[in-house]
């Protein structure tokens, strides 16, 4: 009979207290200093977006609010020539990549150069249909394996994607490949409206692992040094030849599903309320503070710094012209094939203004 | 030169692309040791190794998943989907993701993979074993479909599907398969992917297939020609993007014209064609333009599937009442 123990890694209590002796990686200050840096710069942009979209000037965004450990820590345990393979709402992981403000910008506000990434080149795009980039996840660690690159494929995927098929057929195919990838729930406790006790009846995420043969963990996904030692872990296992791993951070989602949700329709403000306290931010500036790493005038800089950095990109995006006519075609085939050359030129001609009236809708 | 089949073009070809470019692999579900349940892939993995011929597990949508991942860390999958029938989980990966990597990215990712698939009916399979999607992977931009219908053809278009830059569904007729050998000259030329292939000149009237009906076709020409009528033979062979412009020639010289299609008939790839014709040939067209298709209905099984499928007397019957107009 099998059986399996699920563990489940914290560090940081939610009002910054260490709860044991903390990894190696916590002894270094200016590590946590740029972790807490990324988070807030994360969050930055998260308002920043929000707030355009309110305004009328970005498409419907994903906010990160209150979830921002999962992405930074696990994007700052990856090398620069490791993949990887984001959902939609882990910007804070392709900014630390080097993904900038205005790329982020600029796709939510609806223009593909956004994607087109100028730090990490061989990072995917976002995935909107959940989960279904699992398996690329595992194509591309396929790829690093059959190369013998010592480099790590790491999807981020949400609580409802674990219900999946693709997620399932990733995690069964890196299993048993061995593949060098890192598998990342981020359960934020809601696919959109469905909880996560709605979601699957498997007392954890993490143990969605345990079918495939790989690895599996839960994290305290609000405390980002505990998010980061797990991916460092999972991630060095990958690079030695150990195989894949998942990890599922336990984390809460404090805004709307996206700006176009309105959570208030099925969840109640006060379950909300009782989770602020434990977001991120809060938890990792306290430690900081308690070992007299951050002060007031730390926080007040760093805030300042970022607005002004968000603030440039924000106004950049703004003062981007949309891509001409022609960019619709010319990225669909390497070389345009002759059948939709006839209907780039239709797109590009002028539609004449003389001739019948336009029918209108009766 | 040796005169081979279908299914063993397919093979020389897949071998001459390995041989070529280390990029290439294959992957899909028995393509090992077993060789393909049509054995598409024989004796690969024992030339190329388990590293380039890789037995998956049971999973099209990760099939399909894995050559894109694998295609944008620059290798050259080539993905065996084992019949259309169990092709539909890999559709999502195919429109969400493997057609629109480069236009969603601006060129920074790409997907050139191929995804082989046997396709349509005429041979008594079991349940979900014999029909004919290629309209809707026609209907996906940024996708290349292709179905050979010949020993040549196959060969030529799968190094060409293998070699290009882009995604490529690559359906094979089934019934096809052994129907007949041809001369292959195993050189490596590839054949293009935006060309229909004019099989066979006519004054009367021109026959329009793809795939399994292209034989169809050719037979229904030979009887054509029995009764005094001429008829050219077109295998669209490459539906996306489609050769229009032979088309449009052809019927523009015969004014008329038969367009056959397994599939069934509404919503399938004869209709575009129709449309195509319709609006760019209609004052050449001196009779109305005639489609042979499968049914509205599910794909019988065997016993009653040659009452389903098109076949050359039907096409021919056709091109016998578009005759009947002035």
């Amino acid at each position: 009979m099998a059986h399996f123990d699920i563990g489940y890694r914290r560090c940081l209590a939610p009002d910054g207290r260490p709860l044991e002796a903390l990894p190696d990686l916590a002894h270094d200050a200016e590590t946590l200093i740029g972790l807490y840096r990324a988070m807030v710069r994360t969050r930055t942009f998260d308002a920043k977006a929000v707030a355009l979209q309110r305004t009328g000037r970005l498409g419907t965004f994903a906010s990160s609010l209150g979830q921002e450990a999962v992405p930074v820590g696990i994007a700052s345990a990856m090398c620069a020539e490791d993949v990887l393979l984001p959902s939609y709402r882990e910007h804070g992981a392709q900014l630390w990549r080097g993904v900038t403000p205005l790329e982020l910008f600029l796709y939510w506000g609806g223009d593909e150069r956004g994607s087109d990434f100028s730090g990490p080149r061989q990072d995917f795009p976002c995935c909107v249909p959940v989960g279904s980039h699992a398996p690329h996840a595992a194509g591309v660690a396929l790829a690093f394996k059959l190369r013998r690159e010592r480099r790590v494929a790491v999807a981020i995927f949400g609580d409802g994607a674990t219900s999946k098929g693709d997620v399932a057929e990733a995690l069964n195919i890196a299993g048993v490949w061995q593949l060098p990838a890192v598998f990342v729930v981020t359960n934020n406790q809601w696919a959109i409206s469905v909880p996560r006790r709605r979601q699957s009846a498997a007392e954890t995420l993490a143990q969605k692992a345990v079918a495939a043969g790989i690895p599996g963990e839960q994290v305290d996904g609000n405390d980002v040094i505990a998010v980061r030692q797990a991916a460092a872990a999972a991630l060095e296992r990958a690079r030695t030849g150990g195989g894949a791993s998942l990890i599922e951070a336990v984390t809460y989602r404090l805004a709307d599903h996206t700006t176009a949700d309105d959570a208030s329709r099925y969840r109640d403000d006060a379950e909300v309320s009782r989770h602020w306290p434990e977001e991120p931010l809060i938890r990792l500036r306290a430690y900081l503070a308690k070992i007299g790493r951050w002060t007031k005038d730390d926080e007040e800089r760093l805030l300042a710094a970022t607005a002004a950095e968000i603030d440039a990109a924000a106004s950049a995006y703004l003062a981007t012209e949309p891509q001409p006519p022609e960019s619709m075609f010319d990225y669909t085939f390497a070389r345009l094939p002759t059948d939709l050359s006839g209907q780039r030129a239709q797109a590009l001609a002028p539609v004449p203004a003389t001739g019948p009236e336009p029918m209108t809708a009766r | 030169m040796v005169e081979i089949t279908l299914i063993q073009a397919v093979t020389l070809a897949l071998a001459r692309a390995m041989e070529e470019d280390p990029r290439v692999l294959v992957l899909g579900e028995d393509v090992g040791a077993d060789g393909g349940v049509f054995r598409a892939t024989d004796g690969l993995l024992a030339r190329f190794g388990a590293e380039r011929v890789l037995d998956t597990p049971l999973a099209e949508a990760a099939i399909a998943g894995l050559s894109i991942g694998l295609a944008a860390q620059g290798f050259r999958p080539v993905a065996e989907i084992q019949f259309t029938g169990f092709i539909y989980p890999a559709i999502d990966q195919l429109v969400n993701h493997a057609s629109r990597l480069r236009t969603r990215t601006r060129g920074r990712i790409t997907c050139p993979m191929v995804l082989r698939s046997p396709s349509g009916g005429g041979v008594h399979a079991p349940e979900h074993h014999s029909e004919s999607p290629e309209a809707m992977f026609a209907h996906i931009p940024g996708l290349r479909v292709v179905i050979p219908s010949s020993p040549r053809r196959a060969y030529g278009m799968l190094l060409a599907a293998i070699r290009d830059a882009d995604p490529v569904v690559f359906l094979e007729p089934t019934r096809l398969y052994r129907a007949s050998r041809e001369d292959v000259a195993d050189d490596g030329a590839g054949l293009p992917l935006d060309r229909c292939f004019v099989l066979r000149e006519g004054t009367d009237t021109t026959l329009i297939a793809w795939g399994g009906m292209v034989r169809e076709a050719l037979a229904a020409a030979d009887a054509l020609a029995q009764e005094g009528v001429s008829a050219a033979v077109i295998d669209v062979a490459t539906l996306k993007p489609l050769d229009a412009e032979t088309i449009v020639a052809s019927v523009g010289k015969t004014g008329r014209c038969v367009i056959a299609q397994e599939a069934p008939l509404t919503g399938g790839f004869a209709g575009e064609i129709a449309a195509r014709l319709a609006e760019r040939g209609l004052m050449t067209l001196l009779a109305p333009i005639e489609r042979v298709a499968g049914y509205d209905t599910v794909m019988p099984l065997p016993r009653l599937e040659h009452l389903y499928l098109p076949n050359a007397a039907r096409i021919a019957a056709a091109a016998l009442r578009a005759m009947a107009y002035a």
